[in-house]
């Protein structure tokens, strides 16, 4: 068995003390190979966040071990760039400048030479044709689509070369169609540059269609439920989403999504909303 | 189509409906005009005391007395270099102390209670301390603006640092900055704007310590002829004195807005 890229091992992080402890994540244990693309859904608040943001670095975990290629993670860094779903373009650089803003970071500069900026200015330029985004270069952020700015978002992630790329809910404010577009061009950029994906969704037909697998997650505590490996051939295509392997694991992965929510509740809550109504 | 069953263009009158500029600058000639009016009316009577209200004629007759005879344009000069170096003062130091406060917790913890009281200590009442401190010099009215306008500006920055969004933070993090680069390339960056419009609020407030500052033993000033004017019942010379802070007041606000637009050109797009 190959080395995992990424290796997450019993971890639990629990926020606050005393009555505002909440044990968001518990023994959550996942190996994450190289290039593969996972992604992670379950009902809110089951801590896909936060998992995401630990081994993006951006949160410590309370318990347990990450290691990515067998070293343990210490903070974010450039091996593992993140796309936000909302607010995180730098409005006052132009599209070209927001995707090499990298370059004007100093772990970026270092021991660069002539040639290698050369090679930036190429990337910048090849990653913006790549995202249909040459036309936009010189826009302002704030003068695209929601769709066109994640483009941008997305874009600047990878000028680094991220070995690991981590996106939450990156397309969850855009349109179903603009989506579709995304999808595909997400699968495109996974194939070219071979990053590994974590990507946390909402939405589980999203999540089938981009996957190698499928990890569903629970709340209180937030844990592991269950795995699904996706049946699909490698080369995905949107006619893939009518057959009925596609069909029946969307089906089951909501139901499961349903049975751990905790929200069968359902009735009694209609009921009460109903009594209140007619008092 | 018979137009009435096309719905028509809302009114000016519609919740939050259009203007166009025409009626815009209309509707705010009239804002401006009608006081005018009204004052000119309620002075010409015969039977108010011009010591009681002055009518403009009189006003506009001592701001030409004033600007030949009493050396106007020394007293703005003097007022506008204690309004601007107080600010300046202010700005220069509460800028570095709000990025730091809005970044790092500890000094906000160390810092933010401390300044939150001494903002709700008159800074009039600082006067006598003052002249003790500093003297009766120059400086002593700088110090004055610098007072009243200090604890709040570095309040209302710190704050404009803290709603940075975190996601643009935490992008530049993930992308490899350091600490001080995420602070200079990203976070300083992304509060500019909304540091600059807190710059052109807090100049309002120091030309309103103006006044105060030049109680302190000052003899040439906007702000020292306002006081002067009303022990010699030269009431029309208050009017122009606060007239004339008002206008400057004014001309200072739009500069900041100008520089607002040329400064931060995206906020300004016509989408
Ligand atoms: N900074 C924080 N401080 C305290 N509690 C937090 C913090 N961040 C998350 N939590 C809690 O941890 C739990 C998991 O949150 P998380 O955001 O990871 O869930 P999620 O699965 O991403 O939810 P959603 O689908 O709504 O985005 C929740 O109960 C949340 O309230
Ligand atoms: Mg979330």
């Amino acid at each position: 068995m190959t080395k995992p890229k990424i290796s997450i091992q019993q971890v639990g992080k629990v926020f606050g003390e005393g009555h505002h402890r909440v044990e968001a994540l518990k023994d959550v244990s996942l190996d994450i190979a190289d290039n593969e693309f996972v992604t992670f859904v379950g009902a809110s608040g089951c801590g896909k966040s936060t998992l995401l943001r630990i081994i993006g670095g951006l949160e410590y975990h309370t318990a347990g071990e990450v290691l990515v290629d067998d070293r343990p993670i210490m903070g974010p860094g450039a091996d593992r760039a993140m796309v936000f779903q909302h607010y995180s373009l730098y409005p006052w650089l132009k599209v070209m400048e927001n995707i090499k803003f990298s370059r004007r970071l100093k772990h970026g500069r270092e021991n660069l030479s002539e040639a290698d900026v050369e090679a930036a200015s190429g990337r910048a330029d090849a990653l913006l044709a790549l995202m249909g985004l040459t036309a936009a270069a010189e826009a302002w952020p704030n003068q695209l689509s929601g769709g066109m700015q994640q483009r941008v978002a997305i874009a600047r992630a990878l000028m680094g070369r991220p070995e690991i790329l981590l996106m939450d809910e990156p397309f969850g404010a855009l349109d179903a169609q603009t989506r579709e577009v995304m999808h595909d061009l997400i699968l495109h950029v996974h194939r070219l540059e071979k990053p590994t994906l974590a990507f946390v969704t909402h939405d589980v037909e999203e999540a089938i269609y981009l996957a190698d697998r499928v990890v569903l997650m629970a709340p209180r505590p937030g844990r592991i439920d269950t795995i699904y490996k996706v049946p699909l051939p490698a080369e995905r295509e949107q006619d893939m989403k009518h057959t009925p392997e596609f069909l029946s694991l969307k089906k089951e992965i909501l139901a499961r999504i349903r049975e751990t929510s905790g929200m069968k509740t359902d009735q009694g809550m209609l009921d009460q909303l109903n009594m209140q109504e007619t008092a | 189509m018979p137009s009435s069953t096309r719905p028509r263009r809302p009114g000016m009158w519609a919740i939050r409906g259009p203007l166009s500029r025409r009626q815009y600058w209309l509707f705010a000639a009239l804002g401006l005009l009608a006081p005018l009016g009204l004052w000119w009316l309620a002075s010409s009577g015969s039977t108010v005391d011009k010591v009681f209200l002055p009518g403009p004629v009189d006003v506009f007759n001592r701001l030409v007395t004033w600007y030949t005879e009493d050396d106007l344009m020394s007293d703005m000069g003097i007022s506008i270099y204690r309004v601007t170096t107080g600010f300046l003062f202010s700005a220069v130091i509460a800028l570095p102390l709000a990025l730091m406060i809005g970044t790092f917790r500890p000094v906000q913890a160390v810092l933010e209670p401390l300044t939150d009281f001494i903002r709700y200590m008159p800074a009039v009442a600082f006067i006598p301390l003052v002249m003790l401190w500093v003297g009766i010099e120059e400086s002593s009215k700088i110090s004055i603006i610098f007072i009243g306008t200090f604890f709040q500006m570095v309040l209302m920055m710190a704050e404009d640092v803290r709603r940075v969004p975190l996601a643009q933070i935490e992008a530049a993090q993930t992308m490899g900055a350091q600490k001080g680069e995420t602070i200079n390339l990203v976070i300083f960056q992304a509060a500019k704007p909304a540091l600059l419009d807190t710059l052109r609020v807090t100049m309002g407030w120091a030309w309103t310590y103006l006044v105060v500052a030049e109680l302190v033993a000052a003899n040439s000033g906007l702000g020292y002829s306002i006081l002067k004017a009303q022990r010699f019942l030269q009431t029309d010379k208050i009017f122009v004195g606060i007239i004339l802070i008002g206008l400057i007041g004014l001309v200072m606000d739009q500069l900041f807005r100008l520089a607002h637009r040329k400064a931060f050109p995206w906020l300004y797009l016509k989408s």
